[in-house]
């Protein structure tokens, strides 16, 4: 490697240590993590938001906050559920507690949950795509009262991938409705069988009066939000988290282009309606 | 730097040709790294200057789709070529650079940061067309939330002595994109080039306190009201003189409009995905980071090299990368370039150097695809 | 990481030992290697020879021989990571000519006893023969990649061997365009990047040893190369040398005319 001898200075595309205090195996291939700094050396990250997690000397990638948890302005903690799909997902999720990931952040637009303030909230999520929008069902759920009817709608593709199933029984005791399904059932999986959007019949929400927040594949968030809308869902009114390869974070490297869009920036968390035509564009 | 307080302006001043020498001097003297044009392997190219006799003196070039030739002028003028195939972003936004460095401690944290800045650069010879494409840079890379930190480093303390165009090449068309040849800002210096017959002269003009400073020790005098007319008269009539134009109205608006043009597959046909038009043009700004370690992998390091929405990995998400076909990867380029890139940042992303068309091996040439989009759009 | 230290093994077939040369020659680096793997099986630095399995696997040249081919299949068997290393092993090499030729006619007018000689009628890379976890690209391979890829491997990280144009290095490299500027021709923008844009920073035009890049259009190149001059025949050759045998270069070679359309044309 070519070594440079140079002065260091402290900026903002070094990462920030943390070290994983806790974590959990969610599916065979899926890690929850806390990391946690007491300095709380970054600001408060908001549901939606996404951090640049470094695995030392292997690479860097952008993984959405499972969970917020901000003090006085700052983050001490962080909670990531991160599937090893690369080499930097793999070691990420291979870190065992004491390791040291570095960290950069926040970055990106957050839920806008204000805009769902007395008014019904659908959640629907596919796969680890549950992982953005956990933060904001604890939102919701911690506030319960300034919303109406709550429905979290929850796909996976089989049973044995479904993340966060403690959560899930929690939270349909505490006030939300909460419906799963799975494209491929196995083992003694007796519950729903189909695609995300088929839930939506059976939640119970005014559309007219709903907002609704979408993360997952690609395919299943058009599809999702299209489902809404003819259900009767204003259009500025569903949420949803673009992916695109984001490597800098901070709008420098331009890879996460969609459109007019730098994802990073302006987005992950988008209002439907901005990127629809888009969305259906091959190869954009 | 360039930007900022322009004070009183002083009166345009006069210098021979002779007088470069003090003034690449004076730079050094006062500690820039000065940086500008010379000849290497058959083009001009930009690199340090340890004094003005590295300038191309008597260089011109010959410009055309996929062509770049040097050719001897009949006189000595020193700026008296078009855009070669570097510009600025090779010295502000490097190929390669280190965004940090660290070392493991022995509590298995990591421990570094990123460079410390070492060098103040002064850029001599910033065409207008070049002079527009850093301003571009500055609105993408430090114009975000955060600045990019190995952008400011070697962008912040610039001295910046443009020198206006007398010489636009066949491929030049920048005065359809409204940023040449002249200039009235964003510089410490402006010269312009004034050569005829026996005579070589700059007309130059202090557009900062800095400018002014260097100028009151450089062997000037006072230019009167003809020769700084001659001067601009120099300038417009290279506004006259341009190779290519830009067709007028909403490129955003085209190219919106133009996603699913079947023109597309023409040019792609004929496009080598090779990514050059991407590594000269003086705005393109993407790069890939590479983490690297030593075999240990105690010493880790974050470099970043340029990259290139024609490279097939550059969309890769998991499982694959978003744009495939050759068609896709110039869409969004060209889409990027004179569309979208309005929204993102505020202006276009190209200042029409002209050098993806000179330095394009198969000699593909936006002003004549947009044409033919519009028409593909029109039909 | 495993606490035990990785075991390298190194493998020739038929090929010049120039790419495992290079990896004797990464010198400093070499000996920084040797502290992290324990080199188990590497002839052509030291006769010890440890038996496998091995960890990561360096094998370099083409099958050619019946035998070889069997002894290939040994060697997956032994090597948890296969990485194939230089033209001859990931495209058959120069020596894949004969696979255009008659071979026993060869061997006849050469050798005075042809009969001793038992070779097969193609030379084939190792990827037509076993599963391959990395190419290595390259006519030798560039000793930074190599490098990158063993240190990449140790560590679990992805190996940084981009599949784009030569051009990519040649510009960052800040290279002069060769063809653009000289007229030379040049196979660069058809070419993987890797060598660091070595021939055209000596004005030399690229002559493809890195094979093909990720996706070459095969008529711009060739309407490129023909406007330096080039003769349909010479624009075969060009691409038939170290990459003889390659699928990708052998469909490029017979494209000799430019795509229409081209702004040349048109005007």
């Amino acid at each position: 490697m070519d070594t440079v001898a140079h002065a260091v200075v402290p900026g903002p595309a070094f990462p920030v240590p943390y070290r994983v205090v806790a974590r959990r195996a969610e599916t065979a291939d899926t890690v929850t993590m806390e990391l946690a700094n007491d300095d709380g050396p970054l600001d408060a990250f908001a549901p939606g938001q996404f951090a640049m997690l470094t695995a030392y000397g292997i690479g860097e990638v952008p993984i959405s906050l499972s969970a917020v948890a901000v003090a006085g302005g700052r983050t001490r903690r962080l909670v990531h559920t991160v599937r090893a799909v690369g080499a930097v997902t793999r070691a990420l999720c291979g870190a065992a507690p004491g390791a040291v990931i570095g960290v950069r952040g926040p970055y990106g637009t957050a839920w806008d949950l204000a805009a769902a303030a007395g008014r019904d909230v659908v959640i629907v999520a596919g796969g680890i795509g549950l992982a953005p929008v956990r933060p904001l069902v604890h939102a919701v759920l911690a506030d319960r009262s300034r919303f109406g009817d709550v429905a979290l709608l929850v796909g996976a593709r089989t049973p044995a991938d479904l993340v966060f199933r403690d959560d899930l029984r929690r939270w349909a005791g505490a006030g939300a409705q909460v419906a799963v399904t799975v494209d491929r059932p196995a083992g003694d999986w007796d519950g729903h069988v189909g695609v995300v959007p088929s839930l939506l019949p059976q939640a119970r929400f005014d559309a007219g009066h709903a907002v609704a927040f979408v993360c997952g594949p690609e395919i299943m968030m058009r599809f999702t939000a299209e489902a809404l809308i003819r259900a009767g869902v204003a259009p500025a009114r569903v949420q949803i988290s673009l992916e695109r390869s984001m490597r800098c974070g901070c709008g420098w490297c331009g890879h996460c282009q969609l459109g007019p869009l730098l994802v990073c920036r302006d987005g992950p968390v988008v209002a439907y309606e901005r990127v629809a035509h888009l969305l259906t564009v091959r190869e954009l | 730097m360039a930007s900022g307080t322009r004070p009183r302006t002083p009166p345009p001043a006069l210098l021979d040709a002779t007088a470069l020498e003090a003034l690449v001097d004076a730079l050094r003297a006062r500690g820039f790294t000065v940086m500008g044009p010379t000849v290497r392997d058959g083009a001009v190219v930009i690199a340090e200057l340890t004094s003005a006799a590295d300038l191309p003196y008597g260089v011109g070039v010959d410009t055309d789709a996929g062509r770049y030739r040097l050719r001897a002028r009949d006189d000595r003028a020193a700026f008296g070529h078009s855009a070669g195939p570097q510009s600025w972003k090779n010295v502000l936004h490097p190929p390669r650079a280190l965004v940090w460095s660290a070392d493991r401690t022995p509590d298995g944290s990591m421990a570094g940061g990123e460079p410390a800045r070492e060098r103040r650069y002064a850029l001599l010879g910033v065409r207008p067309c070049d002079l527009a494409a850093i301003k571009v840079l500055d609105r993408v890379l430090t114009g975000g939330r955060q600045a990019d930190p190995v952008y400011t480093g070697r962008r912040d303390g610039n001295l910046i002595i443009a020198v206006e165009c007398t010489e636009p090449g066949a491929v030049c068309f920048c005065s359809s994109m409204g940023t040449g040849p002249g200039t009235d800002d964003g510089f410490d210096l402006a010269l312009t080039e004034l050569v005829d017959g026996g005579e070589h002269l700059f007309v130059v003009r202090a557009g900062t306190g800095e400018g002014a400073e260097i100028l009151a020790g450089l062997p000037a005098r006072p230019a009167d009201e003809g020769i700084v007319e001659r001067a601009r008269e120099a300038v417009g009539a290279a506004a006259g003189r341009m190779g290519r134009t830009m067709r007028p109205g909403s490129l955003p608006d085209l190219l919106a409009e133009a996603r699913g043009s079947p023109h597309w597959d023409d040019v792609a046909a004929r496009c080598l995905t090779c990514g050059n038009c991407t590594m000269v043009c003086p705005t393109c700004f993407c790069t890939t980071p590479e983490d690297v370690t030593d075999l240990t992998g105690d010493h880790a390091e974050r470099w970043r090299r340029w990259d290139s929405c024609f490279d097939l990995d550059f969309s890769y998400l998991h499982g694959g990368s978003v744009r495939t076909s050759g068609r896709a990867r110039y869409r969004q380029w060209l889409t990027h370039k004179l569309g979208t890139w309005h929204e993102q940042f505020g202006s276009s992303g190209c200042v029409g150097c002209g050098r993806c068309i000179a330095w394009c091996p198969a000699g593909i040439d936006l002003t004549r695809e947009i044409d033919a989009l519009a028409a593909a759009g029109a039909g | 990481m495993t606490t035990t230290v990785p075991t390298l093994a190194v493998w020739k077939f038929a090929s010049c030992d120039g790419c495992q040369l290079s990896l004797l020659d990464c010198e400093d680096e070499l000996l920084a290697v040797a502290g992290r793997v324990r080199v188990a099986h590497f002839l052509e630095a030291s006769r010890h020879v440890e038996p496998g399995p091995y960890d990561v696997s360096l094998v370099e040249g083409s099958i050619t021989t019946a035998a070889d081919a069997r002894r290939i299949r040994d060697v997956r068997k032994m090597s948890r990571t296969l990485v194939t290393i230089g033209a001859c092993a990931t495209a058959g090499g120069v020596q894949a000519l004969r696979n255009f030729a008659d071979v026993d006619e060869f061997r006849s007018l050469v050798y005075a006893r042809p009969e001793y000689v038992s070779a097969l009628a193609t030379s084939t890379p190792i990827a037509a023969h076993v599963d391959v976890d990395h190419e290595l690209h390259g006519c030798p391979i560039d000793r930074g990649q190599l490098l990158e890829v063993i240190t990449a491997l140790l560590l679990g990280r992805r190996p940084d061997v981009p599949a784009h144009s030569v051009c990519f290095q040649c510009k960052q490299r800040g290279n002069v365009c060769v063809a653009v500027a000289h007229g030379t021709p040049c196979l660069g923008p058809v070419t993987r990047a890797g060598c660091g844009a070595l021939c055209p920073a000596y004005r030399r035009g690229c002559y493809g040893c890195f094979g093909p890049m990720e996706t070459p259009n095969a008529a711009a190149e060739a309407a490129l190369l023909r406007a330096t001059g080039l003769s349909d025949e010479d624009v075969r050759r060009m691409y038939r040398t170290f990459h003889t045998a390659d699928p990708v270069f052998i469909a490029l070679s017979e494209v000799t005319a430019g795509p229409a359309g081209r702004p040349d044309d048109r005007a």
